[in-house]
């Protein structure tokens, strides 16, 4: 790598700071999508067509007291919500930036992201344990159980690209999907559309967003595990549950959408470019995951648990079958 | 529903949801009209955001609208049918009379009585109207000012005349000295009891038979 040990540095500099802004901005983007498709006009308040609502709301929320109930159990309590964005922010590491900055070069990229992600369900659990509060723990039960459940599905659809690209390299993922749009995995492999179906929904669900809202369920359990908190510390859970987002929506980029590399083979190509390129196809996945939160209700406990087990699995490891076979026959 | 079929409903579902919503998306490029009620197509207006953006824009409103009251104090003749016709009690109208006519409405009726008070307090008004419609001279109108909300209920009750209390005071003077010298000025009439003549019941009452038709 060019840049040696201040790749990883510089990777994690860019992307928490674009994290920060990006949860800022995608607040006010979820309101006005969410407008947009209810024929209204959403915030117009706060600054030029409402665009510093948020910040305004981020402030009012920074100076909220930081309330802690009798009853809770206060080390699990105060700890959780940084388990939480520690465990979604340390995904980000194995992600690749562009062609020259790689971020965490390990060999074994996709598991490691995966297995440290799935670890934030901990906090979660421990966030409604502590905050002892009966809908708080129903919150942490669903969320535990859904996230345990979609796992699987995602694990597989991810499995179909590994099968195919053969390397749990994100950034050796990257390099082998140049050449434009052609060069892309989805392009180059067609049989990868289900698997990124099936990898998109998992990834709803994975991050809490509607229509698998259950562990929050504004309408039902109040928020869910984070209903005990408030101020700094509700803000890194919503921090974590847009971190989790993006880091999703750039995880589908590299694996089925080209990564980093530009739609118009060399033409716009370069590390700038590339950055632009991996974070415009993101924000372009989490702009049709807020499209989903518009349009889909919440589904109940039963059909997501059925929806994971009865349909999504199934079908991964029936694609997964089906990539092996194309691996052979058609890549050779 | 057979497994298959389970999915085919589920895509099938989710696409027209999908393409239901994304079309309201594009379409908010467009906003509603800011036209009022008499318009043709007013309740076509889902096509685009239907918001009003109310203390910035408002929808237009007609001249008299069944708003806030407004009293032309000038062409008030102060015949309190409007207090009288008020089923709420919200006008609240003091009359001080004049000894002769001390001018004209616009529409030519003779002004008799000065209004040392007209107050109509919007706080009790429950925008029924009767008061505009008895009004003869039509100086009680509903205006289209509907936005007259106040911290202090107090604010809400608008006074019309335009009096000052030494005005009301010399008016009042005015009309006792008038009164005294009428009576001064007429002799004693030899004592009539004319309220009682009024009120003497008739010598006869007209008795109303029916008539019973006879059975065959």
């Amino acid at each position: 790598m060019p840049l040696g040990v201040n790749s990883s540095v510089i990777s994690f500099a860019i992307y928490l700071g674009f994290l920060l802004i990006f949860v800022v901005f995608a607040v006010y983007a979820e309101r006005k999508t969410a407008a947009f498709i209810q024929n209204r006009l959403g915030p117009m308040e706060v600054g030029p067509k409402g665009i510093l609502q948020t910040i305004a709301d981020l402030l009012k929320m920074l100076q909220k007291e930081d309330i802690r109930a009798n009853a809770i159990d206060i080390i699990p309590f105060l700890f959780a919500p940084f388990i939480v964005f520690a465990a979604v922010f340390t995904g980000y590491s194995v992600l690749p930036l562009n062609s020259a900055i790689t971020g965490s070069d390990i060999s074994s990229g996709v598991f490691f992201l995966l297995a440290i992600v799935s670890l934030d369900v901990l906090g979660i659990l421990m966030a409604g344990w502590a905050s002892n509060n009966k809908y708080s723990l129903y919150g942490a039960m669903r969320s535990v159980a859904q996230i345990v459940s979609y796992e699987v599905p995602l694990g597989l659809s991810v499995l179909c690209v590994i099968i195919l690209t053969g390397t749990l390299n994100l950034q050796t993922m990257s390099f082998l999907q140049e050449g434009g749009l052609t060069g892309w995995n989805i392009v180059q492999h067609p049989i990868l559309i289900i698997p990124f179906i099936i990898f998109f929904i998992a990834g709803l669900a994975e991050s809490n967003r509607t229509p698998f809202d259950l562990p929050e369920s504004e309408s039902e359990l109040i928020g869910g595990y984070h209903t005990e908190y408030s101020g700094f510390r509700w803000g890194i859970f919503m921090l974590s549950e847009y971190g989790m987002m993006l880091l999703l929506s750039i995880l589908g980029t590299i694996l089925f959408f080209g990564g980093w590399n530009s739609p118009f083979a060399n033409i716009l190509n370069g590390p700038i470019w590339g950055t632009f390129w991996l974070l415009f196809k993101a924000l372009l996945l989490i702009f049709v995951q807020m499209w989903v939160r518009w349009t889909l209700p919440r589904l109940r406990v039963d059909q997501l648990m059925s929806l994971s087990w009865k349909y999504l699995t199934p079908l991964a490891i029936l694609m997964l079958f089906v990539c092996a076979l194309w691996k052979i026959w058609v890549i050779g | 529903m057979s497994y298959l079929g389970n999915i085919a409903t589920g895509f099938k579902t989710t696409w027209k949801g999908m393409m239901l919503s994304i079309k309201y998306f594009f379409q908010a490029r467009f906003a509603r009209k800011k036209e009022w009620v008499a318009e043709d197509n007013y309740f076509e207006k889902a096509n685009g955001t239907f918001t009003v953006q109310y203390p910035h824009e408002e929808i237009p409103i007609p001249d008299h609208g069944r708003y806030q009251l407004h009293n032309e104090i000038d062409d008030c003749i102060v015949c309190d049918k409007c207090a009288k016709i008020c089923p709420v009690d919200c006008i609240d109208i003091e009359p001080v009379r004049s000894p002769e006519v001390f001018g004209q409405t616009s529409d030519g009726t003779p002004l008799r009585i000065h209004a040392a008070k007209f107050d109509i307090d919007m706080a009790k008004c429950c925008f029924c109207g009767l008061c505009t419609v008895v009004c003869p001279t039509e100086c009680l109108t509903m205006t289209k000012e509907f936005d007259f909300s106040t911290t202090d209920i107090l604010d809400h009750n608008f006074s019309f005349s335009k009096m000052t209390d030494q005005e009301i005071a010399e008016k009042k003077k005015e009309f006792e000295d008038y009164q005294a010298q009428k009576t001064k000025a007429k002799p004693e009439l030899p004592t009539q009891n004319k309220e009682a003549d009024v009120m003497k019941k008739p010598t006869s009452k007209p008795v109303f038979k029916p008539r019973i038709p006879k059975k065959k």
